[in-house]
């Protein structure tokens, strides 16, 4: 049962992502990034982290695709398709791409992975306490510096974005 | 999961990465790069907790990363966005030929 | 000994200290100033070589009969190895010290002529720090004791001859003289050169003093050297040295020069291009005289007395034919140094028959005297007349009285009449040619009629001829122009039977020998009977406008035509050079240069910036091509990993 539905989540994810960097027209990118979002949030939630399906869906879902709407919505004629490049090339870069994929997926399949099969899934707590503990496992370092990350991007971005006018 | 070999599933996040490259390095549109670098991480947060899921059960390296990977993708992609719209206000288009000035 | 002669280092050295002062600080020197302190510097320095000459002559130089050399100081410059080096050094012998007394006492001479005749002349200051600067090189030279120092300082007589010839450069013609001069004697010169090279190599010194002694000789003798054609590579050595010689004084065929130096102001032609300059290289010769005489039987002294013949007739006939004054004065000191050359080249060594030698330099010293006095009266007669063409003169014996009989004392020292000076030097140096060979005795004593006739020509002509209407009236101006005239004159009159017989004094052994003048000999009769029959004829033909020459002219024809331009000479060199180097040689090398040697530099350029320009494209600013570089970066860099460390 849980294979077929991951199958089915795989399946909807490739298709999306297919159509998003093919589609002629921005606003409907968007929207199959959307859709390749939540099936990644819902693989998340097969795999027994419910914590970060549920912030990807917050968060990437719902702020980074919206974000993006914004900004398309702001920059031209949602209507309008964009320009592609000339066929041959895109054909070249496709060849390009399925080559090294197809080096990747060699390396993938023959290793040999140990697998531990034990149920074990992450809950919210155990995250939680490793982000801010100072022990050996710890994450409080790499805590700190996302938080300083976050803080200077939103700084950045206001400073970048704002009009020649808004400095009075 | 029962039935799915680690590998399957990293098939899946790499077709997913490479498909994300691919878009890369074909769009012409700003907006269109970014989403596929989104398209990319996302094909990672997945990898590095798969790995994490499936080799190693007891630490939460992976998890925690993939946590991490997320709200960088957010800080990039609201810092690009702000720089996009800077081009656009300049230059009154999104086409990648706008930020070329980089050359020689 | 040495110490007795610590002084003579400022002989050369007070005309140097003028020239850089004059040189260095021209604008706080104006007329007359600078003119007063080169003239007082070199009087000082005439005074010095005099106190040289008694104390050297008849206090301290003479030992058991023979003039030892007296080395005042000797510094090692440069040192190629043990006993090979270059030295400065100053060296008193017999040669020497006549030299410098000839040297600064015409030098004073100009200097104190140019008082008057470079007056009003925009480089007065200019004048008098070339003249001190060719002073003190040309002192310099004749002091030297190293074959080295000898050719740093004939480049540096070379270029003073240079700046002074081409003195009034804004003329065209006289800055062709210039360089004309310059080029053809910097042309020898690079044959001297390569014979001090030889020599240097060969004999492994180039000490003069070494060079001469009888132990070097000897070695050279009975060592047995390189043959080339037909010749030991010394003989061509001292072959190649005698070029160099035959450069600066301007003997054929590197003669082309004299004659146009004439450019330069007339003090000038006095003192370098008749009395001091020209004669460097028979100084030269004499210098080496002992190795021109003893190596391979005499063969180089030969070389030398056949080309100083030759140019003595060469020059005197075209002298007879030039209607310049100064240009007739230029071929008869190139004649004069023909017959000193003449006269070293047929002397002997040993006691009488080293009569050539000492006739040589006898003449050397007298010839100063006269030739100098010559220049310096047509330099009179040039400033009054403005015009240096015999046409334009005629019967200025009535205005110009003091140079009229001055220039008449001069004529008849060249021609070679008693008691004045030349008659000792030129016939000693007829009498020393008939004891050695009868073409060559025959040769000089034509000549010696011949330069009695042109020099009478000038004479008559100048002075005398025809009565000329002027548009001012000529007159001598200046008194600075008038005391060396007189000055000269009495020294003419006297050094001859003052000084006679000068083996007492020069010779090449430096032993003092004697001989006389038989006033019985045919020998002496017959130099003397030409000289006057040559006057007479200029008389016939000069005193008063006759229509002889214009006869004579026309019935010679060709030759006479040949003979006025020179013999074409000059329009030979001219061709060989336009022709044949410029076209065929030049040409070539500098198209070679041009295309093939800075092409290949271009093209090293051309290609890097080709280079340069196919590869920036590679930064096309566009982003996704650089992603698309990094992603095979990467790659490459996983694979390369891989393989190392897994050897897939």
């Amino acid at each position: 049962m849980e294979t077929i539905l991951f199958y089915i989540l795989m399946f909807i994810v490739i298709v999306s992502a297919l159509l998003v960097v093919n589609t002629d027209k921005i606003y409907r990118a968007v929207l199959y990034l959307l859709f390749v979002l939540l099936g990644i949030a819902g693989i998340y939630f097969m795999l027994d982290y419910d914590f970060l399906g549920a912030v990807q869906l917050s968060v990437y879902a719902g702020g980074v695709a919206v974000l993006f709407i914004y900004v398309v919505m702001l920059t031209e004629k949602v209507g309008e398709p964009i320009r592609k490049i000339a066929p041959f090339r895109r054909m070249v870069a496709g060849i390009t791409v399925i080559l090294l994929m197809a080096l990747a997926l060699y390396a993938i399949w023959s290793f040999d992975f140990q697998e531990v099969t034990t149920k074990k899934e992450v809950t919210i707590r155990e995250v939680g306490h490793a982000l801010l503990s100072y022990e050996k496992n710890g994450f409080i370092l790499a805590f700190e510096v996302i938080s300083v990350i976050l803080l200077a991007a939103m700084i950045g971005a206001i400073v970048i974005g704002r009009t020649k006018k808004s400095k009075r | 999961m029962e039935g799915i070999s680690i590998q399957i599933v990293l098939t899946f996040t790499t077709i997913l990465f490479f498909i994300g490259l691919y878009g890369f390095i074909t769009r012409t549109n700003l907006i269109g790069i970014l989403i596929s670098l989104e398209l990319m991480l996302n094909a990672e947060a997945v990898n590095f907790f798969v790995l994490n899921k499936y080799l190693f059960p007891g630490v939460l390296q992976g998890s925690v990363f993939s946590l991490f990977i997320i709200a960088l993708a957010a800080a990039e992609t609201a810092l690009a966005l702000a720089i996009i719209i800077q081009v656009y206000r300049m230059t009154g288009s999104v086409d990648v030929k706008e930020v070329k000035d980089l050359k020689h | 000994m040495m110490s007795a002669f610590e002084y003579v280092i400022w002989i050369p050295l007070l005309p140097l200290l003028t020239f850089l002062l004059l040189g260095l600080f021209n604008r706080f020197f104006k007329e007359p100033v600078s003119g007063y302190v080169g003239t007082s510097a070199m009087a000082v320095a005439w005074f010095l070589s005099l106190k040289t000459a008694i104390t050297y002559f008849f206090d301290a130089g003479l030992q058991n009969g023979k003039y030892m050399p007296v080395e005042v100081f000797k510094l090692e410059w440069i040192k190629f190895h043990s006993g090979l080096s270059i030295d400065m050094g100053i060296m008193l012998d017999p040669v020497s010290v006549m030299m410098l007394v000839v040297v600064t006492t015409i030098s004073f001479m100009v200097h104190f002529y140019s008082l008057g005749y470079m007056h009003d002349d925009e480089g007065f200051s200019r004048f008098y720090a070339y003249l001190s600067l060719f002073s003190f090189s040309m002192l310099s030279l004749v002091l030297a004791t190293n074959l080295f120092q000898i050719y740093i300082f004939w480049e540096l007589v070379g270029v003073s001859s240079f700046l002074l010839i081409g003195y009034y450069f804004t003329k065209p013609s006289a800055i062709r003289a210039a360089k004309k001069a310059f080029i053809v004697t910097r042309f020898a010169d690079f044959f001297f050169l390569i014979g001090i090279l030889m020599i240097g190599y060969f004999v492994g010194t180039f000490d003069i003093e070494t060079l001469n002694g009888s132990q070097t000789i000897q070695w050279i003798l009975q060592n047995q050297f390189p043959v080339f054609l037909g010749l030991s590579v010394i003989t061509w050595a001292l072959i190649l040295i005698f070029i160099g010689g035959a450069g600066k004084s301007a003997m054929f065929p590197l003669h082309i020069w004299l004659p146009d130096a004439m450019e330069g102001p007339t003090p000038v032609s006095a003192l370098i291009h008749a009395a001091t300059m020209v004669v460097a290289g028979v100084f030269l010769v004499a210098r080496l005289f002992p190795l021109f005489f003893h190596i391979e039987g005499g063969f180089a002294l030969r070389v030398v007395a056949v080309v100083g013949t030759f140019s003595a007739l060469f020059a005197a006939v075209i002298a007879l034919t030039q209607e310049d004054i100064k240009r007739v004065l230029a071929y008869s000191t190139m004649s004069q140094i023909g017959y000193m050359m003449m006269a070293l080249g047929v002397s002997g060594f040993e006691g009488m028959e080293g009569l050539g030698f000492t006739a040589g330099m006898f003449h050397l010293f007298t010839h100063a005297m006269f030739k100098a006095l010559l220049f310096l009266v047509a330099g009179v007669v040039i400033h009054a007349v403005h015009s240096n063409l015999m046409k334009d003169m005629g019967g200025l014996h009535r205005y110009m009285p003091v140079s009229s009989w001055t220039f008449l004392i001069a004529a008849l020292a060249i021609s070679g009449i008693p008691p004045l000076a030349g008659f000792y030097s030129k016939d000693v140096i007829l009498e020393a040619a008939f004891h050695y060979s009868f073409i060559i005795w025959l040769t000089g004593f034509i000549v010696a009629g011949l330069t009695a006739f042109y020099m009478f020509r000038l004479y008559f002509r100048i002075f005398h001829h025809r009565e000329k209407t002027y548009a001012h009236p000529p007159r001598e101006e200046s008194n600075y122009m008038k005391i060396p005239l007189i000055f000269l004159a009495v020294l003419t009159f006297t050094v001859g039977w003052l000084f006679t017989p000068f083996s007492k004094y020069v010779s090449p052994t430096r032993e003092a020998f004697h001989y006389h003048i038989h006033w019985t000999d045919p020998l002496v009769w017959g130099s003397m009977l030409i000289a006057l029959s040559g006057i007479v004829a200029a008389w016939i033909f000069y005193y008063k406008p006759t229509a002889y020459p214009d006869k004579i002219a026309k019935s010679l024809g060709v030759l006479y035509t040949w003979t006025k331009n020179k013999f074409y000479v000059d329009e030979a060199y001219l061709f060989v050079t336009k022709k044949i180097i410029f076209d065929k040689i030049s040409k070539p090398a500098a198209w070679f240069d041009r295309n093939i040697v800075d092409g290949m530099m271009d093209a090293i350029g051309n290609t890097t910036v080709w280079i340069s320009e196919k590869i920036k494209p590679i930064q096309s600013g566009r982003l996704q091509e650089y992603a698309i570089y990094f992603i095979y970066g990467v790659v490459i860099l996983i694979m390369a990993f891989y393989y190392m460390n897994y050897k897939m």
